[in-house]
């Protein structure tokens, strides 16, 4: 089947989607979008975190016919700019300078939903930075690194304000 | 496999009367799962996600009706203060992501005896909405929806329009046990409800048996030993043997989750401390009332 939609700001139309593949993997390995991970296919792990009509969703349990005529935003999409000259989301960068990246396979799911949590509450307590991040699974860093990025996040969001 | 996207109600009730191997779709958070991993094929997916009726909440005659399409996230945050347990026993699904998709509806359908929102339901006696386009709507109390291990009372030209319930007329608690606080199927679960105009207590058993059930027995002893008129305190023999004849109802089995044993303990222990919960609650607000 076809399945039209938006995507980071781009109408898209793509052709011969099975009925029941999942949006990740249309985006993955039909969109040429792989930002978004693939690694429990079953909504544990967050690492497939996009945006759907502006709401944080595990995009492996998203069959992608029902994201026909939706506004979708992966991490792709985060960052601003002209093409050849966009500038990181301060999210983005927040976890590079912190160190919150080690193999990097969870990060781009921790980064919309960082976007999301920030951009709903400019300033939240760590409960609620674990709260929000409950989840998306990393199994290198221990966690620390990546409380460091959304409290580093959230303090330049502020300033910008 | 087809992909039926109907984007009304009665359009959606023709494509299963004519699909009735149709397997309908709200959040996927089971459904996807299972396609996924291959576990199930469907002939044809039913996309309810258009249908905007099902995304809806009212009012009518002092009863809520929500539409199977709300997820739990907005559960929470439109609906929290009038049907606190179902809140609290949304806020333990999965994980934030899970939430913004998952829906009470999806629950109902998938009829898991792990399932969250089924326990608060039974002891709120929410009543569920289904209907077909050849006979109609019919009401389905809680406690009757669910009929086996994954099965529901739904035939197969059904879909769930919506569940009914009161809004809390008293203290409501949901306790879970698992192995952390996210992304956690209920070892065991217990739902608490006190329905203090009509001088009784509701529960509802999670994880514990074949289906989400009640605790009968239980329910009939501590709605006649409770002081209601005095609102005086709960005797701890009391709440001890509540406590004991839920985990007399409960008839679960060892998995990997859980040992049948360890539930049965668990819920003993939730049943007491969500009623003690639940009436210190319903005095405070009494003194609260006699102070102001």
């Amino acid at each position: 089947m076809r399945v039209n939609l938006t995507v980071n700001g781009t109408e898209e139309a793509v052709d011969d989607v099975w009925e029941g593949e999942s949006l990740l993997y249309m985006l993955r390995e039909r969109m040429g979008l792989p930002g978004s991970k693939n690694a429990c296919e079953q909504g544990e792990c967050g690492s497939c975190t996009v945006y759907l009509d502006g709401v944080p969703v595990c995009a492996c349990l998203v069959a992608a016919g029902q994201a026909e005529g939706r506004e979708v935003r992966t991490v792709e999409g985060l960052a601003e700019g002209p093409p050849g000259e966009e500038r990181l989301d301060p999210v983005q960068e927040a976890f590079v300078e912190t160190g919150a990246v080690q193999c990097g396979f969870c990060t781009p799911g921790l980064i919309v939903q960082t976007h999301d949590l920030i951009g709903r509450n400019p300033a939240p307590s760590d409960a609620e930075i674990r709260e929000a991040l409950a989840g998306n699974l990393c199994r290198c860093t221990g966690y620390e690194k990546i409380l460091d990025a959304v409290r580093l996040a959230a303090e330049r969001k502020a300033v910008a304000r | 496999m087809d992909f039926l996207r109907p984007l009304t109600w009665e359009d959606a009730l023709a494509a299963k009367a004519g699909r009735p191997g149709a397997l309908p779709v709200q959040g996927g958070t089971d459904v996807m799962v299972e396609i996924n991993f291959d576990v199930h094929r469907p002939e044809a997916l039913l996309d309810l996600t258009r249908v905007g009726a099902l995304t809806e909440w009212d009012t009518t005659d002092g009863r809520l009706r929500v539409g199977a399409g709300v997820p739990y996230a907005r559960l929470i945050t439109e609906l929290g203060d009038r049907l606190p347990g179902l809140a609290q026993a949304s806020r333990t699904v999965g994980s934030p992501q899970i939430r913004n998709r998952g829906t009470v509806g999806g629950n109902l359908g998938a009829a898991s005896p792990a399932g969250d929102g089924h326990p608060p339901l039974l002891a709120g006696d929410a009543v569920i909405e289904v209907e077909s386009a050849a006979r109609g709507v019919r009401m389905i109390p809680a406690a009757e929806f669910f009929v086996g291990v994954k099965k529901n009372a739904l035939a197969p030209d059904e879909l769930i329009r919506a569940f009914w319930t009161a809004p809390a007329s008293g203290p409501q608690y949901f306790s879970k046990i698992g192995t952390r606080n996210a992304m956690v199927i209920a070892v065991c679960s217990f739902a608490l409800a006190l329905h203090p105009e009509e001088r009784r207590v509701g529960t509802g058993l999670g994880s514990a048996a074949p289906t989400p059930r009640r605790a009968l027995d239980a329910e009939a002893f501590i709605s006649g030993e409770l002081d209601w008129d005095d609102r005086g305190p709960l005797a701890e023999s009391a709440a001890h043997r509540f406590g004991e004849l839920v985990r007399d109802a409960a008839s679960p089995i060892d998995d990997v989750r859980g040992t049948g044993d360890y539930r049965r303990h668990a819920l003993a222990v939730m049943a007491r401390r969500t009623l003690t919960w639940a009436w210190n609650d319903h005095r405070a607000a009494t003194a609260g009332r006699e102070a102001s």
